[in-house]
């Protein structure tokens, strides 16, 4: 890969690290007091899988809660605050091609979302260890997942123009397609209208294919999940391409 | 030989506003030219088109043969642009930005190179700061190193003394000169016309998105024929001479006139009317008049 590429991206690693506390350290303490307040309330009265404890089932939603967000923070915030601030105006004028510019923040937000979601999950270890049946399917739905949601970031951070309109698109689409996912309930639980909803939710795809790695069991086909997830990832990653390309609100 | 940057019909609208329109300028190798303008002429916009910041509607622009669509790559690592804003990177050091850049650029061990132009620009002591420690001034230093770290053969200055002191802005010209003396392309923009004057070779003059002048700056200010004369008098300037009154302040009359001949007949007239004159200085046109004139006329 050209060295343009490489430097870019280890810009945004760079970026992550240095103000770690923020970026690492608190999605980690909050996706913990989910943890905590959840399972001490419902543990005695969920029970979500046979056999499974309602805190075990919990973990793996909440782990790849953390990788969603935190991946489509960092790009998201990445990008405003460099169009904010007026530094982007140096990635803008190295020869970077635009998909090295797409790779790169892309794959910035997928190791912060890995390392969110690996400390959240060693964190959690403390309260219930749930198994890993299928690791492949973990790692393959949390990159497929957190790269998604990179994408995602890097089309909200370049349409947005302040924090306000990035807030927006966090709280109003991202926070409630995540809640609404299955992180804290099956939908099977659910009467069958919502039931039949949140099958047009991406976020329940990648939450249900990301539990079966764990538990071997998930409210639908973890191939449907997979190819759902897939196909949602190659049309945003198109988009975003498309309008890199472009120079949307970028070249003006 | 190729010119360092060519420009043909640049056109850029923005909603309503030509920003550019139909600019034709060619800029050869080594040349340290200047583009002068009032506020909103479009030479931000002329140098945004150049660096890919910003997409022409029609026209055609190249550094050095490469055109800045077609081959951005190319033409981008043959430019170094030091933007209008003050801008930084708040999470890095000077060295770690400036690595970066270079990163940007494809260049992988450049640290010799830039310790050069930190030590050139002053900026050595300031390696290991972050970025929000320093001063305007020395933020200013670093965003001209920037745009240096990959040695490009053509830069664009974009008005890189705004709110300078004076000592930097001379440390910075005498590194300006140097890299021109090496044969690197200066595109200057500035207020400061003092310094277009002293430094330029050539300069060009944009008004509402068009050139209104083009030529080497000898020429510039050849073009204005004759000269001042500022005149303190005992009593009032006669009304025969208002004509070639431009200037009435407390210290006197300033004309102005066309030759020495014409100073003689000031003289007589100021005679003829029993005026004295208490004191007399004459000043040379400079680039300020060039640029009244030509901005004024288009």
């Amino acid at each position: 890969m050209p060295l343009s590429f490489q430097t870019l991206f280890y810009k945004e690693v760079l970026r992550v690290q240095k103000v770690a506390f923020q970026t690492l350290l608190a999605p980690i303490l909050t996706a913990l007091l989910y943890l905590l307040i959840f399972s001490h309330v419902l543990e005695q009265h969920v029970e979500v899988y046979p056999g499974v404890r309602y805190t075990a089932f919990l973990i793996p939603g909440l782990v790849m809660m953390a990788v969603l967000q935190n991946a489509f923070a960092n790009s998201s915030s990445s990008l405003i605050q460099s169009k904010i601030t007026g530094s982007i105006v140096f990635v803008l004028l190295a020869p970077i091609a635009y998909w090295e510019f797409f790779l790169a923040y892309v794959m910035a937000s997928v190791v912060r979302g890995l390392v969110v979601g690996v400390g959240v999950y060693l964190a959690a270890l403390w309260f219930a260890q749930p198994p890993m049946l299928f690791p492949s399917w973990i790692v393959l739905f949390a990159l497929l997942g957190s790269a998604l949601l990179g994408s995602l970031g890097v089309v909200a951070g370049i349409w947005a123009e302040k924090f306000d309109q990035l807030a927006g698109f966090q709280n109003f689409i991202i926070m409630p397609l995540t809640f609404l996912s299955g992180v804290f309930y099956s939908i099977h639980s659910l009467p069958s209208f919502w039931q039949s909803l949140s099958r047009f939710n991406p976020f329940f795809y990648m939450i249900d294919g990301f539990r079966y790695g764990f538990f071997g069991v998930s409210d639908i086909s973890p191939w449907l999940s997979l190819a759902v997830v897939s196909g949602c990832f190659m049309a945003l990653a198109g988009f975003t391409l498309a309008l890199l390309r472009s120079g949307y609100k970028l070249r003006l | 030989m190729l010119p360092a940057i060519d420009v043909r019909q640049a056109h850029k609208r923005y909603g309503s506003v030509h920003a550019l329109d139909g600019v034709d300028l060619c800029i050869g190798q080594g040349e340290f030219f200047g583009l002068l303008g009032p506020n909103g002429a479009g030479k931000t916009t002329l140098i945004n088109l150049l660096a890919g910041l910003a997409l022409p509607d029609g026209g055609q622009l190249s550094i050095l043969g490469c055109d800045v669509v077609k081959q951005y790559r190319a033409s981008r690592r043959l430019l170094g642009v030091v933007p209008q804003e003050l801008v930084f990177d708040p999470f890095f050091s000077v060295r770690e930005t400036l690595r970066l850049q270079s990163g940007y650029f494809g260049l992988r061990h450049n640290d010799a190179w830039i310790d050069e132009v930190m030590h050139h620009l002053d900026l050595a002591g300031k390696a290991d700061t972050n970025m929000r420690r320093l001063s305007g001034g020395m933020k200013r230093r670093v965003l001209v190193a920037q745009a240096l770290v990959h040695k490009p053969p053509v830069i664009v200055l974009d008005e890189p003394t705004a709110g300078v002191d004076v000592e930097l802005r001379q440390s910075m010209w005498r590194f300006i000169r140097r890299l021109n003396r090496d044969g690197h392309t200066i595109l200057l923009t500035t207020h400061y016309l003092e310094e277009a004057e002293a430094l330029c070779g050539r300069i060009a003059m944009l008004k509402q998105g068009r050139i209104v002048a083009l030529d080497s700056t000898h020429n510039l200010l050849n073009s204005i024929a004759g000269f001042r004369v500022r005149l303190k008098l005992a009593g009032d300037l006669p009304a025969a001479l208002l004509p070639q009154m431009v200037e009435q302040a407390d210290d006197g009359y300033l004309l102005a006139l066309p030759s020495c001949q014409a100073l003689e007949q000031v003289l007589a007239q100021l005679r003829e009317a029993n005026v004295a004159v208490q004191e007399m200085s004459m000043q040379q046109p400079d680039l300020e008049d060039v640029f009244l004139q030509a901005v004024g006329r288009a």
